[in-house]
Formats: C-alpha cells, structure tokens, sequence
C-alpha cells in the first residue's frame, strides 16, 4: 500500500535535515504505528506524505499503490486515497463544515472520473456517519472547527475520515489533547474504518492510543530513522522503560 | 481659495458639454445653486487630498471612456426570486415598458423629471439639501455637477411599511453611455422602505442619492453593480437620520474599472442606527480594477450606533481604497461608532490603502477602528487541499468566507443569500474562465 524507501528530507529555509533515510512499508489491511521521542522527525514525516510546503526531499521515494506521492499535489494525493489526520486540526471561519465536506467528497470523486455525490445522498451519509462519532447537527453547520473543543476537532477529523473512505490513513498524534472518553470514542470511529484494503500508520507519543487502536507492527523512530521494529509489545517496552534503553541498545 | 486655473479649465470643459434640465423655478433654482457650487469647488484632480489614492480624470473627462458590454448569459438575474417593483433605466434613462407600473401601497413613486416640473412639491425641501450639507467640511465636486445635470431618476416617498422593495434595475446598452441620475428617497415617520440596486448603468454612471429617514422609520439598501470589466462609476448616497431611525446599506461590486463610492450620512436623532458594508472583489487579468469606499458618519444627536465593515478581494494588480471618517460632534455622548476594513490580497501585484479617520469632540462616546492587509491563510488553504479540495475551489471557499462578513451585514437572508449565490456562481464562472 505504502511504500517508503531511503526518505531524506531537509527544511526548505534552512540546511536542516530531519529525515536521514526513512524505510517503511504499511501494508493493506495492516495498522502501523511510529513511536519516538520528540524532535525524531514523525511529523515531519506525514507532512512529507500529505505534500506540505517547506519541505525538500533530497534522496529516496514515496509510493501509494505504486504511485509517486512525491510528484503530486496535496489535492491529487488525497484523491489517490492518502488522508493525514492532522495534530492540530485548522479553523476556517466563514467555511462550513458540512460545504466543505462535501465540496472535498465531490472533488475526490471528480478527480477519479466518478459521478458527483447528491445532496440528498449526501446529507443521509454524513448524518448516519456524525451519529456514530456523536457530532450533532449543529457542529456539521458551524464553520470548520471554528470554537470545537479539542476533543471535538479530533472527532471532526475522524468524521472527514469516514466520508472521504482514504485507502490510506495517517493519524499524527490524534491522541494529543484528548481525554480517556474523547480518546475510546475517537478509537472507535478509527476502528470502524479497519478494513482489509485499508491502510493505517498511526504516529503516537505514547502507547496509551495503541491500547485501543491494536497495531500489528510498532516502529521506533529516532534521529530522522527507524531504529526499531517490532509488534505491539515494543509499544509497552517504551512504555515501561521509555526510550532510552531502545536507543541506547540501537545506538 | 480661488480655484487653479487648470482646475477651473477642467470644469468649465465639462460643464461646456452638458445641459441643464429645465423644470419648476424652485428645480431651476437648485440647479444653478448646485452650479455654482460646482464652480467654486472644481471638478477634483489627484492633487486633491480627497482624491490622494483614485485617480478621477476617468470621472471628471468630457467623453465616458467606452465600455464593453457584458454578457451574462443564461445566468439567472441578480434578485430574481424576489418580489420587487422593477424600475428600469437603460443607459440611464428610465424605459416605462420594461419597468413594473409605479403604484404601490404605501409609497409614492415619480420620474425625476415629473416632480421637479411641479410648482409644488416635497421634493424641493430635498433636492440638493442633503448634497449641499454633505459639501462641508470635504467637498464633493462631482455630487454638485449630479444635482445640476441629472438627467434622470426617481424620487420616492413611502408612508407606511412597503411589502416589497423598489428595484431600480440599470441596463447598460451603448459603450459610450454617460449617465447621470439623481434619486430622492424620503421615508415618513414610522415607515419602512427597501431599495435595491443592480447593473452597471453606462460605460460611465455618476449617480446621487438623497435619503431623508424621519424619526422611527427604516432605510434598507442593497445594491450590486455590475460585472461589466470596463464601466465606471461615482456614486454617493447623501443621508439624514432622524430619532431612532435605521439605515443599512450593502453594496457588492464585482469587477469595473472604477469605482468610487461615497456614503454621507448625518446622524441627526437621537438613537438613531447606521450601518454601511461593502464586498468588493477585483481581478486585474480582465482590465484593471479599482475601487473606492469613501464614508463619512457624522453623529449630532445622543446614543446613536453607526457600523462600517468593507472587505474586498483583490488580485491581478487590482487596487482598493478606503477612506472612513466617524466625526463626532460635541453633543454626541453615547455614541457608539465601529470601522472595519479588511483586504485579502491573492498576489504581490494588488494593493489596499486604508485611511480610516476618528475625530471626537464628545467625552463619553465608544469609538474603535480597524484595517488589515493580508495574503491567504497558507495553513487552511493547505488543510482544504488535503482533503481533496483542488488549489482554485479552496481560495474560492477561502474568498466567500472572508466577504461573508460584509454580506452578514444585510439583514434580510433572502437577500444576503441571494448576493452569496451570486458570488458562488460569478467564481464558479471565472474559474472556468
């Protein structure tokens, strides 16, 4: 599904490189997840995939089902199925949430030569889908996270998540900001989306996320590499030791 | 201060090459007062501080620079879901056939023309009066050379709440039309009236406007003005607001070479209510842009509220200007003035200069005044794309959202809705260009 070999990739604006040779491959139907200390360069690196401005690759490749990623825009890459959950959700005042979902959906489908979704259609899915995340009608009519608690902007994400059905889910800290509840109702919605063809790399800090979104396979990540892989009792190693002994044992 | 003698040139060129209307005595009268007054301002030149960002040779010429006519298609007619009685003027001159008949209940309806030729009339104690009050202390030469050379308009005096707006609909036919019409509108004690305004007019449109709002009546204005990339237009809206009275103007603009829009207005009644907003969106690639906001708020009178919110949209090299002035007069406690003015600017090549001006001589008065420039917000323009959303949809969602706080301004959601459509549909045409 993904695909990454030898990643580097340096700053824009300065001579900084955050990732010095990243391999990864996540499989379908497979959930990944990337744990390291902070400053290791894991979101660095699902900016890189979802085509944010700033960054220079300078060696290696990224591919979703054989496609470059590098070489397209953040449009094109989000219609090839790619979805980055962000850390910190953006507000956008003026723009509704349920106009921009659904000018989102219909742009994918346009982009893939698909017919356009109708407004009634439309409106039956995100309903049934907000329903599920416990998003009330009046958080799909106001602006896109415009005044939504922490929690509430996570949800949001998981909602566009469950609309947009990406082939490839990148989830970057989504558990930052939330609390137990907000957490299991967030696991749930991720869970839902769990699906033979579907892809998850989830990027966390601690290991509590992966107590509710089982992965097969945890990496390790440390100074722009991955220095570690395992399955999820590496996660409770960091958990119980923290990262210093992985890193000192790689080292 | 004798007027330079290039000035004087100028306007005496311009005055050479038009004629006044004839009419009553008193319609006589105010026109050669309006002369006169034209006579010792001068027509305006850049060196003009009032004139410092807009340039008004384009205004102030003897021939209308020709404009295209555009198109729309099989667009559907801005307000045409609406109920309204449709006053409709054709290179600015009223066309009788293509206007709705001129009766409706509470409110009274005449040609311009018809009023001023009657020795007797309301319209005299209006004609002129607001403009003429409006000339101190900044002088507006090309409201003057309006009062005596209209050609054409309106006066309107509504009595009671009227059901439905008047509409005044204006054609542009001829590229080398110039337009001069003059509307009164005079709102009674206790009623309620709304204007609409739509089309471009000519390829050069000077328009006046005079509004009387006596104590507890209600004005509500919209207007759009047209898409036609090459037309020009000075406009000016000249009001007088008495006790507890409203006033609300909305004006769209979208493309025109020039544009210059002045509002005037004098709070002269206790708790009394202005607010005047403006969307403008300019696009350099289809001939140039440029477009002034002039307003000029006076509070005389206790406990008024008056609100001005301008954003504009400019790209391409496309130019905007503001300039707000809330004036408030010693006697005017409690009063509570607000300015916004706010310019997205897509590229390097536009620009947005903003003067907005407070001068207070009451102490206990609430005043605040605000002016941003600024690019697209990269972050959510970056969050839209990921979703799928292609670069050119995104600024557009990106566009509307910040002009939403201008159309917000109108009160009436069909309406508001009605210029939101409108807007939608205009991008969703340009970007498929």
């Amino acid at each position: 599904m993904l695909s990454i070999k030898n990643l580097h990739v340096k700053l824009e604006e300065e001579d900084k490189q955050i990732l010095k040779g990243v391999d990864l491959e996540v499989e379908a139907g497979k959930v990944h997840a990337i744990m390291g200390p902070n400053g290791s360069g894991k979101s660095t690196l699902s900016y890189v995939l979802s085509g944010r401005d700033g960054y220079e690759v300078t060696e290696g490749s990224a591919t979703l089902e054989g496609e470059d990623l590098l070489d397209m825009e953040p449009e094109e890459r989000a219609a090839a199925g790619l979805f980055l959950a962000f850390q910190y959700p953006v507000e956008i005042p003026g723009v509704g949430n349920m106009t921009f979902l659904r000018t989102a959906l219909n742009a994918q489908r346009k982009a893939r030569g698909e017919e356009e979704i109708s407004a009634g259609d439309f409106l039956k899915l995100i309903r049934a889908k907000a329903k599920d995340l416990k998003i009330d009608a009046d958080m799909l009519k106001r602006p896109v996270n415009v005044g939504f608690s922490g929690g509430e902007k996570k949800r949001n994400e998981i909602l566009q998540m469950a609309m947009l059905e990406p082939k490839m889910c990148i989830l970057d800290e989504t558990d930052s900001g939330l609390d137990v509840d907000a957490m299991k109702l967030v696991s749930d919605g991720v869970n839902a989306l769990r699906d033979e063809g579907r892809g998850f790399l989830v990027i966390t800090h601690y290991q509590r996320l992966l107590d509710h979104i089982k992965p097969d396979v945890v990496h390790i990540m440390a100074d722009g590499r991955i220095v570690k892989t395992g399955g999820p009792e590496l996660a409770l190693e960091v958990e119980q030791n923290g990262y210093a002994d992985i890193l000192n044992e790689v080292a | 201060m004798a007027v330079a003698q290039a000035k004087q040139d100028l306007t005496e060129t311009r005055i050479a090459a038009l004629d006044m209307p004839g009419g009553a005595g008193w319609a006589a009268e105010a026109r050669g007062a309006a002369l006169s007054r034209l006579r010792a301002m001068g027509l305006p030149t850049r060196r003009d501080e009032y004139w410092k960002y807009t340039n008004p040779a384009s205004l102030t010429q003897v021939d209308a620079p020709r404009a295209a006519v555009f198109h729309a298609g099989d667009e559907v007619p801005l307000y045409d879901g609406i109920d309204r009685l449709k006053i409709v003027f054709v290179d600015g001159v009223f066309d009788a056939d293509a206007s709705d008949d001129l009766s409706l209940e509470g409110v009274e309806i005449e040609r311009l023309s018809d009023a001023m030729a009657k020795d007797i009339h309301w319209a005299r104690d209006l004609f002129g009066v607001l403009e003429t009050a409006g000339q101190t202390p900044v002088a507006r030469p090309l409201a003057a050379l309006n009062t005596a050379f209209a050609t054409d308009g309106v006066v309107i005096r509504a009595t009671g709440r009227v059901e439905k707006p008047i509409s005044l609909v204006y054609l542009h036919r001829a590229e080398t039309s110039d337009a001069i019409l003059h509307h009164l509108v005079r709102v009674e004690e206790g009623a309620d009236l709304t204007i609409l305004e739509n089309g471009p007019a000519a390829a050069r449109f000077n328009k006046c406007m005079e509004i009387s709002v006596a104590d507890r009546a209600g004005f509500h204005h919209v207007r759009a003005q047209g898409r036609d990339h090459e037309r020009r237009a000075a406009t000016h809206m000249f009001a007088r607001l008495g006790e507890e009275s409203t006033y609300k103007s909305f004006t769209l603009t979208v493309n025109g070479v020039m544009t210059r829009n002045e509002h005037v207005i004098e709070l002269t009644g206790d708790d009394a209510v202005a607010h005047v907003a403006g969307a403008a969106m300019g696009d350099g690639k289809t001939g140039d842009f440029h477009h002034d906001d002039t307003v000029f708020i006076t509070h005389d009178a206790v406990n008024c509220e008056s609100r001005q919110v301008f954003k504009k949209v400019l790209r391409n090299g496309a130019e905007g200007v503001f300039q707000g002035k809330i004036l408030v007069k010693p006697d005017a406690q409690k009063t509570d003035g607000y300015q916004i003015s706010q310019s997205l600017l897509l590229d390097e090549d536009s620009s947005f200069q903003a003067k907005p001006e407070l001068e207070i001589y009451a102490d206990d008065v609430s005043c605040s005044h605000g002016s941003t420039t600024g690019a697209i917000d990269e972050t959510a323009l970056f969050y839209l794309r990921s979703r799928g959303v292609p670069t050119e949809i995104a600024t557009d969602l990106l566009v509307l959202a910040f002009l939403d706080e201008a159309i917000q301004e109108i009160e009436d959601a069909r309406l508001a809705d009605d210029i939101r459509l409108r807007l939608q549909q205009w991008l969703e045409r340009r970007r498929k260009g």
